[in-house]
């Protein structure tokens, strides 16, 4: 907290009396310092334009009550005052260099992401998030966990309807973490109104932001910026523990991805492959090719009777590693691992009446991605 | 020193150029039936074909927002699909910023600027039928593409590249080409005003005597010529990325899709004020009428007017306060846009000042002029709010931002449309709109527009981003009734629809000068106008008051 600005927070707070229920009218006071500065110069500015508004205001409905036609009164004929109108210049500058002060301190320390002791590349995916710790060959993909049947109405909606995912990006809390973003594909914007982060990730350029979160919790956003047709259905969730919480979770994460690495040399049998490209199919591809293959022409082809899928197997794979360019789909050689690709691959090529009985081995994969 | 007065003159022309109407000379080879109205140059006729192009286009656009409205209701996807819902909400946005507000106050500047400098028509009348006509073709290739295969334009009336070029739908080519029309109308429309309003004054009319429709719309028109290049320029950079194989927004190719937003929104900003600048105007004009006093600060309030046209060229970027902009750039566009308020102010505290010991009674037109002076206030300072770029950085791309623009467009600029069009109704038909019809019809709109617009601020503080087609739990009852308010806004615009029908059928009869108090030029001409008016040019006295 800035102390040169402290008063802001003390006038405002002493106004926002429920702030504890704040939360569904107004925007929350946050769980870091630059959130908390950010509500304080919210609510300031807020005062400012309520106190503008009652004196204009009043002075308006007072005329319009006291001067009315109906009671016979009697126009004045100025039309100039050079002091008055002088005043109602200089003044509303003194408040806006009052505004801009505090607001240029906070700004300065919301672009601050030096020695930070952790970094998190966020990339932005029609449409899902993906979280690299870099320096630690942990990363995965966030995707909405929320059921389509409840977006439908044929299930009861849960509490966290629209903004539960299924593996949430997880921090430690009193440690500076700098974001790195940018995006696969188009323009998103990660967003957790309780962290005050909200940044664009931009194709082909990296944006940085930072967090220091003083509590630990469960914190909930979305996507921002309009991204195509699942932008309603991007949540991010952030999972803020204690350090040493984290730390723990940091290493089981290591060790598991170490496991998947081994994963690539060995045979594996058509059922695991199935298994896990199903797993990896509902959760990456079906946002555009739905559940059961059939696709949404013309934008996402049917994979299901894919004549071309199913008799070429080359092609095939080309397309999951290498994306289309110019089309949605995105090259996946590096968000999946080999194995996820092997058994999405293979699930494909056997699933919805694609009986090609095809088996792809991750080795075979890794060997292409690596050509 | 003299101090510079307010445009308050005697009227005085020769009872011929009144009766111009019946005059000699055109009405032997006036082609007849649909005919006349194609090949109409007749600025009356123009300025008709504009605002009643520019009223279907707002019920157009309105249903498409009663489409969105009605999905966002309830959580979850009822009624249409992602896809759909996109599409509406751009299609939307495009339809009101270009074929409802821009023609409507371009038509209201056919009407009234040469019957309020004493001009006898526009300065290039076959141009001005040609502006007119671009109109309908560019709008009907624009909602054409709803019909196409892959849908319209489905990326928001922004049109972020990428989104828009390498992820558009196939008809994003027409969308492009609509939007070239419309610029070509816009700026053929604002060599038309600035030729009008610089060459055609009455004798004896100064710059500085000018009402300040006149004044705001000559601004406006400069606006106009300097930013709708720029919109074509980038409009075309997307045409080649899409069908040329350039790489202007796409990083692969070494291009920058930030690039496309800086465009577009030095563009843009002027163009939000291309829609408010005009409705200074109207309101400058009704308040004085209604409150039997002349406008406070006539000198200051073109000063404003320039101001912030000149402001408008240098705060573009706070609409991209979270694109990664360095911090010297957000500081610069920070200070920038929060000066805007100044000049604002300004404006706000002269309206109230003008009313300040007036005789002041509430016609239609004044309760819409009143109405605007209240809501636009508010949607300026939700604007004051969104200016701080550390604050925005919670605001933007939230429902608070919706809440914001449409407080400033709707109960800003189409209050002051509505408030225009009720003020010179008398003049244009002969007769006073219906006073308790027109009243309901205030009065639901007030109601409905509060209740549509208000709650998206505590919608948008609470989390809520735009442009989603279905919503966490916690906004549904901001939305319902946000919905509920655009369904009965929707149906009182009916009311003005009637209001107007009527007028234009009949009425109580109005005379040359149809509100008390009213005193600029158009009011020395009969009512209705004559389709020829100030053949002969009018003597423009200005008197001297002083206090």
């Amino acid at each position: 907290m800035h102390l040169s600005w402290q008063w802001l927070l003390t006038i405002t707070s002493a106004f926002s009396i429920t702030q504890a229920h704040a939360n569904s009218w107004n925007m929350p006071v946050g769980v870091t310092d630059i959130s908390q500065d950010i509500f304080g110069l919210h609510m300031a500015i807020f005062w400012v334009c309520v106190v503008i508004g009652v004196i204009v205001f009043g002075v308006m409905f007072y005329s319009l009550f006291k001067y009315r036609h109906s009671k016979g009164e009697k126009a004045a004929n100025f039309h100039e005052h050079t002091s008055v109108e002088i005043l109602w210049t200089a003044i509303p500058i003194l408040i806006l260099v009052g505004m801009a002060v505090p607001a240029t301190a906070t700004l300065k320390s919301m672009y601050d992401s030096s020695e930070a002791d952790l970094d998190v590349m966020i990339t932005g995916q029609q449409w899902r998030w993906r979280y690299e710790y870099l320096g630690e060959d942990v990363a995965f993909t966030s995707n909405m966990s929320t059921s389509r049947a409840q977006i439908r109405g044929e299930e009861a909606r849960d509490e966290h309807y629209l903004l539960d995912v299924d593996e949430p990006l997880v921090l430690p809390i009193n440690r500076k973490v700098r974001f790195l973003m940018t995006s696969d594909d188009v323009i998103h914007s990660w967003w957790v109104p309780e962290l005050a982060v909200k940044q664009d990730t931009i194709p082909g350029f990296i944006n940085e932001n930072w967090v220091k979160i003083n509590e630990p919790g469960i914190y909930r956003g979305q996507c921002a910026e309009l991204c195509g047709v699942n932008h309603g259905f991007m949540p991010v969730v952030v999972h803020a523990m204690e350090e040493e919480e984290f730390e723990a979770w940091l290493a089981e994460r290591k060790e598991a991805a170490e496991q998947e690495a081994m994963g690539v040399d060995r045979e594996w049998e058509m059922e695991d492959l199935m298994a896990r490209g199903e797993t990896v199919y509902q959760t990456i591809c079906s946002s555009c090719h739905q559940s059961e293959g059939q696709g949404a022409p013309p934008a996402f082809p049917a994979l299901a009777n894919n004549n071309q899928l199913i008799s070429d197997l080359d092609w095939h794979m080309n397309r999951v590693i290498n994306g289309v360019s110019g089309a949605a789909m995105p090259a996946f050689r590096s968000t999946l691992n080999p194995v996820e690709i092997a058994a999405v691959v293979t699930y494909t090529r056997n699933a919805w009446g694609n009986e090609t009985g095809d088996v792809v081995q991750p080795a075979t994969v890794a060997e292409r991605i690596a050509q | 020193m003299a101090p510079k007065l307010p445009p308050q003159h005697s009227l005085q022309h020769s009872s011929t150029a009144a009766a111009g109407g019946h005059s000699h000379h055109d009405h032997a080879a006036q082609p007849k039936g649909i005919l006349r109205w194609v090949l109409t140059t007749n600025h009356k006729e123009i300025g008709s074909l504009y605002l009643i192009f520019s009223l279907t286009m707002f019920f157009v656009g309105g249903i498409f927002a009663l489409v969105v409205r009605a999905e966002l209701f309830q959580p979850g996807l009822q009624l249409i699909e992602p896809e759909f819902f996109n599409q509406m909400t751009t299609m939307h946005g495009l339809i009101m910023v270009f074929a409802a507000v821009m023609p409507a106050f371009t038509g209201l500047a056919n009407w009234m600027i040469p019957l309020q400098i004493g001009a006898p028509d526009m300065a290039l009348p076959r141009l001005n039928n040609f502006s007119f006509w671009l109109l309908p073709v560019a709008f009907t290739l624009l909602l054409s593409t709803l019909l196409m295969p892959g849908g319209g334009p489905n990326f928001g009336w922004t049109f972020y590249a990428p989104l828009s070029t390498t992820y558009a739908p196939a008809s994003t080519t027409f969308f492009i080409l609509a939007l070239h029309i419309a610029g070509i109308s816009s700026i053929l429309g604002a060599i038309n005003i600035i030729a009008t309003i610089l060459n055609m004054r009455a004798p004896g009319m100064r710059m500085m005597d000018m009402p300040l429709f006149v004044w705001t719309w000559l601004i406006t028109a400069f606006l106009l010529i300097a930013v709708m290049p720029v919109l074509a320029g980038v409009i075309t950079m997307m045409l080649m990325d899409i069908n040329f194989g350039t790489s202007f927004f796409d990083a692969a190719g070494g291009g920058d899709p930030v690039l496309f937003q800086h465009l577009f929104w030095f563009f843009g900003h002027p163009e939000v004020y291309i829609m408010i600048l005009p409705a200074f105007g109207i309101v400058s004009a009704i308040i004085p009428t209604f409150a039997r006093k002349p406008l406070f600060g006539y000198a200051s309030m073109v000063y404003a007017t320039a101001a912030i046209a000149l402001l408008s060229f240098l705060v573009w970027a706070h609409h991209m306060f979270i694109v990664g902009l360095p911090l010297t750039a957000e500081l610069f566009f920070m200070y920038s846009t929060m000066l805007i308020a100044v000049p604002t102010g300004v404006k706000v505290f002269n309206w109230v000042t003008t009313l300040f010991r007036g005789s002041i009674s509430f016609e239609p037109p004044m309760l819409f002029a009143l109405a605007f002076v209240v809501l636009f206030t508010i949607g300026g300072f939700s604007g004051l709010m969104l200016a701080i770029a550390p604050a925005d950085f919670q605001y933007h791309d939230t429902y608070f931002v919706v809440a914001h623009f449409h407080y400033v467009l709707v109960p800003g600029a189409i209050f002051a449309i509505m408030a225009g069009v009720y003020y010179w109704l008398p003049k244009w038909t002969g007769y006073y709109p219906n006073e308790r019809l027109a009243q309901c019809h205030f009065w639901c709109s007030i109601v409905g527009v509060n209740l549509t617009f208000f709650p998206m601020h505590f919608a948008g503080l609470a989390g809520m981003p735009r442009r989603i087609p279905d919503y966490a739990l916690q906004f549904a009852d901001f939305n319902m009734l946000s919905s509920i308010g655009a369904f009965f806004f929707g149906a009182s615009q009916l009311m003005f629809v009637l209001v107007v029908v009527m007028c234009v059928r009949g009425g109580k009869k109005a005379p040359a000068k149809a509100w008390e108090g009213a005193e600029d030029l158009e009011w020395s001409v009969p009512s209705p106008a004559p389709l020829h008016t100030f053949e002969t040019p009018p003597v423009f006295n200005r008197t001297h008051h002083h206090d």
